[in-house]
């Protein structure tokens, strides 16, 4: 009998470690959604666009949120704004010098003032961000949504079982921080610069 | 010659105009790529897909009534052409 007791509190004890594993999320988007949008104030009209080459993982546990870690990569080529002419002056050696710094990289140190209501998780994000090869720690404020079980239905194979993460945030930088074009052309084009995220991790269960 | 400038200057101005405006008159840069914005269903994303289609801006319309313009312009310092 006592034997039958240590056996179910260890089987116990480590399902419930098991189901509050944090779980991986890849955010590789199989349905090509995630991008990255910015915009920023110009002569005529603002100029907006976004990036589509989102990758990286973010690990996740809906028990305990303000654990969370992970890095977001943007791939620096995948920019574009309507204008063809723009979108090669803005990967070009004057601007982003995408040929020269490939990535744009978003690195969690740790989640700040976090709350959760259902399952959305409000919180401040801490880390360090890097544009054309210059890093700067940032704060972000940040919305992550813990969509269980919904990876199967979103590729339209309910079978398939799986979770998903939703990120959104905001944040604003200033270009001259990062090297581009410090405190030049800022009559043409505002030296700051919005940039949106509303991305979606999937984490299958196998 | 005066004419015929005057003719090719106002040729240009009625198909800038023309068509800067039968493709939408945006009063925006040119466009090679329209975007649009879709939602994906599940998560509530709201995301933006291209359209490759040209959509002509104020660079264009400026640019080709400018040309009329000067090509008008040059056409008041020719003389006209002596009926003798």
């Amino acid at each position: 009998m006592k034997k039958l007791v240590i056996t179910s509190v260890i089987t116990l004890a480590l399902a419930t470690s098991l189901s509050a594993a944090p779980v991986s999320f890849d955010f590789k988007d199989p349905k090509g959604v995630n991008a990255l949008q910015f915009s920023l104030d110009s002569v005529l009209e603002p100029i907006a666009g976004t990036a589509g080459g989102v990758t990286g993982t973010v690990s996740f546990d809906p028990a305990n949120p303000a654990a969370t870690s992970g890095k977001i990569v943007v791939a620096t080529k995948s920019l574009v704004v309507p204008n063809a002419t723009m979108t090669e002056h803005m990967l070009g050696n004057n601007w982003l010098d995408a040929a020269a710094n490939p990535e744009i990289t978003f690195q969690l140190s740790k989640l700040e003032g976090v709350s959760t209501a259902g399952n959305v998780t409000s919180a401040t994000a801490s880390g360090k961000f890097t544009l054309k090869g210059v890093t700067k720690d940032i704060k972000v404020p940040v919305k992550l949504t813990h969509l269980a079980d919904a990876f199967g239905k979103r590729i339209n194979k309910p079978e398939v079982k799986g979770d998903l993460l939703v990120l959104r945030g905001e944040f604003m930088i200033q270009r001259a921080d990062f090297g581009i074009q410090a405190g030049k052309n800022e009559d043409k084009v505002n030296p700051e610069i919005k940039i949106s995220i509303a991305i979606v991790g999937s984490a299958p269960k196998a | 010659m005066k004419k015929i400038l005057q003719l090719i200057a106002l040729c240009l101005f009625v198909a800038t105009v023309g068509f800067w405006a039968a493709k939408g008159a945006h009063t925006g840069w040119s466009q090679n790529r329209v975007p649009m914005t879709k939602t994906d269903e599940i998560t509530d994303i709201a995301y933006t897909v291209y359209e490759d289609r040209y959509v002509p801006g104020i660079d264009l319309l400026a640019g080709g009534v400018g040309l009329s313009g000067a090509l008008f312009a040059i056409s008041l310092f020719l003389r006209p052409r002596n009926k003798n």
